[in-house]
């Protein structure tokens, strides 16, 4: 079955720009290792990393059947910052990787404890129907 | 496909790539070094047959090219050794002259079919059901690691990764290049066809958008179900497997319409099933359950050849089927079965009996894919002539599918209800 793994970052200025150097070293090192640790495991689908939501649109198509682009949305209390898809035996498995995904570290080493949205991906095989 | 050799030939490669393996792990021993030999004999083979043509002795060729390679990789391995330390001479020389053994001993005789030890193998319970199944289409079925990633539509890396994997794995569980003892037989077996069935039950999804070429799959599955039978002819519960991967097969173009939309049972257009697979199924589950031993596999491939047998659905014979599932709900206890005999209970006493057994399945823990409930429960509604409850339902289980086209039969269901 297949997962994918959101994950959610407090909104407001993107949060890695007041880092330390080394803590935001140690952080990037950590998502390379699990990366590495997932495509070792035969796991990974896809893994990718959003650019800030200062440098986000939003297009809706308008009346006159153009896009309409928005900035984003100062007040929005969590955005998207990466997701993995990862192919996995067992729901529980998926728990286990967002978890430790959520505890990747912050500033002083400590875990970030990030909320890691967990979806199903549509691919399970259908019984026939009666 | 991706290669550019004709389907005869392809056939005869994928047939041919146990044969080849297991002759290779009898000269060199080492089965992951020599299932990535033969995977590189097969990849020559594809590029070189189609311009010089088929060599005479095609199994013999490619016993030849993967023994080279294993030879030039052992050869290098000892260089690289002797370079690096001289007390290796022992090991050196004890290996070389293995090889000399074999090259000089072994060429060109014929072995007999490994096929059999090779799907133990490969589908060890040590290993994960995903990683068991990749390799068992590798190593047995002959397909490239890049076709296994495009049916699985995972990247090309992570298969290798998984399958190189397993490969160790196998290692570990110290697993011999023989067939299992007469005390792991009955366990051993029952993982290599439940590892068939669900490579299966992959291609069967509904060739939907981006997996049209999944039911390659099923192809796939039931050519290795084959080989297995031909090895095991008298194991009830693989001719029972076989025939119900043969009798579901049979549907497969009514299954679908244009577009991709699931198309249940009672809709489907009849005319448009195999016949040629039905009658070699009804044939097989025949003369298994002739023989006594009753397994889930039989049973269920029972059920499918009485649909079958149907030329419209109003002559189903649902009295049988219901009997047919009570026998199964018995020798496996397992609450899909349920389900699928409360439809049956419905079609034979009406919808009120089938949504009383039905309630037996409320807070059922083990029913894993809760919306099967939901959606089984809504056809029974829908029966009874209860639209709303029924539309509910249906909206309810099309919420927690996890497949496209079931989603969407479920939605149209309840919007087809929601407007009547």
């Amino acid at each position: 079955m297949k997962y994918m793994m959101m994950m959610n970052a407090p909104g407001g200025p993107y949060q890695i720009d007041g880092w330390s150097k080394d803590d935001f070293r140690a952080h990037i090192q950590f998502m390379n290792d699990f990366n590495a640790e997932l495509t070792q495991s035969g796991e990974l689908v896809g893994a990718e990393g959003l650019a800030g939501p200062d440098q986000a649109k939003l297009v809706r198509a308008g009346d006159s059947g153009t896009p309409v682009t928005d900035g984003v949305f100062p007040e929005t209390k969590e955005f998207l910052a990466g997701f993995w898809i990862v192919e996995v035996e067992s729901p529980e498995r998926a728990y286990e990787l967002a978890a430790r995904a959520s505890a990747a570290p912050g500033p002083g080493g400590a875990p970030l404890n990030m909320a890691i949205e967990l979806r199903e991906v549509m691919s399970g095989p259908p019984d026939d129907l009666s | 496909m991706t290669r550019s050799l004709d389907a005869s030939a392809e056939r005869l490669l994928r047939d041919l790539t146990p044969q080849v393996l297991g002759a290779a792990i009898r000269r060199f021993g080492d089965f992951a070094a020599c299932e990535d030999a033969v995977q590189e004999a097969l990849v020559a083979a594809a590029e070189q047959w189609p311009r010089r043509g088929m060599p005479d002795d095609p199994r013999a060729w490619l016993i030849r090219v993967a023994s080279r390679r294993m030879t030039d990789q052992l050869r290098s391995e000892e260089a690289r050794r002797r370079r690096e330390a001289a007390v290796a001479d022992e090991v050196a020389h004890d290996r070389f002259a293995r090889l000399a053994r074999a090259i000089a001993g072994r060429a060109g005789e014929a072995q007999g079919d490994d096929s059999l030890i090779l799907l133990f193998m490969c589908c060890h319970e040590a290993l994960t059901r995903s990683s068991a199944i990749a390799l068992t289409l590798r190593a047995v079925g002959g397909l490239t690691t890049a076709e296994i990633a495009n049916a699985f539509l995972v990247p090309e890396a992570t298969m290798a990764q998984r399958i190189s994997r397993a490969k160790s794995k196998i290692k570990e569980a110290g697993s011999s290049f023989a067939l299992p003892t007469k005390r792991d037989r009955a366990e051993r077996l029952a993982s290599v066809v439940h590892v068939l069935y669900l490579i299966f039950n992959e291609g069967y999804t509904s060739s939907f958008g981006p997996n049209l070429h999944r039911d390659e799959l099923s192809s796939e599955a039931i050519r290795l179900t084959r080989l297995l039978h031909r090895q095991l002819p008298d194991e009830p519960e693989v001719v029972g497997l076989l025939a119900l991967m043969l009798l579901t097969d049979a549907r497969r173009a009514a299954r679908t319409g244009p577009h991709g939309e699931l198309i249940p049972l009672a809709e489907q257009d009849r005319r448009l099933w195999d016949g040629e697979k039905i009658a070699e199924g009804v044939a097989l589950v025949s003369a298994a359950l002739s023989k006594g031993a009753v397994g889930p596999y039989q049973l269920q491939a029972a059920i499918a050849a009485v649909h079958d047998e149907a030329a419209q659905v109003e002559d189903t014979d649902w009295p049988q089927i219901l009997a047919l599932y009570g026998v199964l709900e018995r020798v496996s206890d397992n609450p899909m079965v349920t389900l699928n005999r409360a439809v049956a209970t419905a079609m034979v006493h009406g919808p009120a009996a089938g949504l009383e057994l039905l309630r037996s399945l409320d807070g059922d823990r083990r029913l894993e894919a809760r919306h099967r409930l939901d959606a089984v429960r809504a056809h029974l509604l829908d029966l009874a002539g209860q639209n709303e409850a029924a539309a509910a339902h249906f909206a309810s289980a099309a919420g927690r599918a996890t497949n496209i086209p079931e989603r969407n039969y479920l939605l149209t269901r309840a919007a087809r209800l929601s407007g009547a």
